[in-house]
């Protein structure tokens, strides 16, 4: 269960974000550090979703209640607004058909929160405009060939596609490269430029 | 040796070595077949102490060829309880927490009411007499067990394959009464190749000219070489190609050559007839045919209007599958969709696939990793359950 700053102060936002005692699905629960913080910090009643069989075993065995499957297909196997929070943390550029996942999530969910590194990050644009590479820094450590990350998108992207999905943008977070929280009274430019990772809670009426 | 052991199966239908709860006229099993069973009785095992509450029980259903002696020596057969591994003092299933209860099903052959029973309109054994049971009538008889020990909810029901099917029976004739429910390496419904497979086994039992139609105990006989068979091709599909490749490959039994005859030259030969052999001593062929029948008749999204989802509507139970890679009789996408169902009914589970080339028959075996799962998901259930360490 390592994690390093950055993923630290992701989870503290997501955690924030929740009310005690809301029911929650965490969709990428990895080996389940965000739904245990959970239930520590807030009571939750906390489900997961996850890929790998290794993370799944080992969250059922600490006691989560966990199942194997794929954001991309599985999601549409939960009720409508079954859960008060769907949480995709760090997976959303992982899938295979992000609008899909967004649009199941705000149906699973009274609210959906998202997070997800911001391709439009400085050292991000750096990389392309003078080295001509594509970025390899300590958030986002695989090559081009071997990264699961498939469908990056910065900032003003993923509003985009809020907008084309009826999400309103009830809350958003952006966080720089040392995991401080950019102030609110700066405009999306700026965010989308110096914001490392991104959190946002959204709603669909 | 062997004639003894089954002369003891015998005794064991109407005078088993259990403690035996018997239901008089007054109270008769109600069966999906549309008739009463009057009397029947249930031989169970119980181990550990209830608690003041009554909240620390759990149910433990067995599988086709099980029996309620799960933690405990079997008396027919002298060996150790058949899951010994995990349930007892100090154990998983710690039974100095939790109050452990299995019972015999209805149609078994040791000492619940079933095919070897004596049938007290007639003084014979039942024979074919008996309707024909289903998984929801066991587990009706299994719930009028749970009402005399005074327990409104079970804190867990858990069992593999056949006791699978009950536990999901259970989850959802009874949501209410089940805090926890722990399904491993089973279905919701029996597949059409697992009936083909039962079908095969109980043409091989009836076959035999010595079943006599069922009535075989009338005569003092038994269908030892029909069960035996039956046993043989069943036990090929509790395990997989690798591991029975691992096990014995294409090696001879205790010979260098090949004979050119039908002696059992291969040593996978030889232990299928010795798990053929072993298994007529302990087991009543009329109970097989019945016990595999209610395997084949149960489909619970059937009951529920054709949509799995609708059997558990509702339900506050918390659910954890266990399913094997490895397992080609229920295999892990017959979980998964119990697992859809569960989602779609907005239910609490958890969903575990334990890699392993042990087959169907993993969930009896020694699988760590199926361990920490059901520790992990009995320790989180007993603190929601307030139930003290």
């Amino acid at each position: 269960m390592s994690v390093n700053r950055a993923q630290r102060v992701d989870l503290e936002v997501v955690t924030d974000l929740i009310p005690a005692k809301s029911r929650v699905l965490d969709v990428g629960s990895g080996d389940g550090v965000l739904l245990e913080l959970l239930q520590e910090t807030k009571q939750v009643d906390g489900r997961g979703l996850e890929l790998s069989q290794r993370g799944v075993n080992e969250c059922v065995a600490r006691g989560l209640s966990v199942i194997q499957g794929d954001a991309d297909t599985d999601l549409k196997f939960y009720a409508d607004k079954g859960f008060d929070f769907v949480v995709l943390s760090q997976t959303l550029q992982a899938t295979r058909n992000p609008k899909v996942v967004l649009d199941e999530l705000l149906r699973i969910g009274n609210c959906a929160i998202v997070s997800f590194p911001n391709f439009g990050h400085w050292r991000v644009r750096f990389s392309l405009l003078i080295k001509g590479r594509m970025p390899v820094t300590k958030d986002l450590p695989y090559s081009w060939y071997d990264t699961p990350n498939i469908h990056f998108c910065t900032i003003r992207d993923f509003v985009n596609l809020c907008e084309e999905l009826g999400a309103t943008v009830e809350k958003a977070t952006a966080l720089d490269a040392n995991g401080q929280k950019i102030g609110l009274s700066m405009p999306w430019w700026f965010w989308n430029f110096f914001g490392q990772q991104a959190v946002f809670l959204l709603k669909r009426a | 040796m062997a004639t003894q052991r089954a002369a003891r199966t015998n005794d064991e239908a109407d005078h088993p070595s259990s403690p035996v709860l018997q239901f008089g006229p007054d109270k008769p099993l109600k069966l999906d077949a549309g008739t009463l069973l009057s009397p029947f009785q249930i031989a169970y095992q119980t181990y550990g102490t209830l608690n003041d509450a009554r909240s620390n029980a759990i149910l433990v259903c067995h599988a086709l060829t099980g029996d309620q002696h799960v933690a405990n020596t079997n008396p027919v057969t002298g060996k150790p309880g058949w899951w010994e591994v995990l349930i007892g003092p100090g154990k998983i299933i710690d039974t100095n927490r939790f109050f452990v209860i299995c019972a015999n099903v209805i149609g078994g052959c040791l000492g619940s009411t079933g095919p070897a029973s004596t049938n007290p309109a007639t003084g014979k054994p039942y024979g074919l007499d008996l309707p024909i049971i289903t998984i929801r009538d066991m587990v009706r008889a299994q719930a009028m067990l749970v009402d005399h020990f005074g327990i409104e909810k079970l804190f867990c029901v858990l069992g593999g394959s056949m006791g699978g099917m009950q536990v999901l029976e259970w989850a959802a004739s009874y949501p209410e009464r089940v805090f926890s429910a722990l399904p491993i390496a089973t279905g919701a419904r029996h597949s059409s190749q697992n009936i083909a497979f039962h079908e095969v086994g109980r043409q091989a039992v009836m076959a035999d000219p010595e079943w006599h139609g069922g009535k075989y105990l009338d005569f003092g006989k038994r269908p030892e070489k029909g069960l035996a068979v039956a046993r043989m091709a069943a036990h090929i599909t509790y395990l997989s190609e690798a591991a029975l490749h691992r096990k014995f490959g294409r090696n001879l039994q205790d010979r260098e050559a090949l004979t050119f005859g039908f002696d059992a030259d291969f040593q996978i030969e030889s232990y299928l007839r010795h798990q053929g052999m072993t298994f007529v001593d302990r087991f009543d062929a009329n109970s097989y045919l019945y016990l595999t029948r209610a395997m084949d008749y149960f489909d619970l999204a059937a009951d529920h209007g054709g949509r799995l989802a609708d059997a558990f509507a509702g339900t506050r139970t918390r659910f954890c599958l266990v399913s094997f890679t490895s397992d080609w009789l229920f295999p892990t996408e017959e979980s998964r969709s119990i697992v859809h169902a569960l989602n779609a009914a907005g239910a609490s589970v958890s969903f575990v696939e334990i890699e392993t080339d042990r087959g169907h028959d993993a969930f009896l075996l020694d699988e760590p990793e199926l361990f920490a799962a059901i520790n992990g998901f009995i320790g989180s259930a007993a603190r929601a359950r307030g139930l003290s360490l």
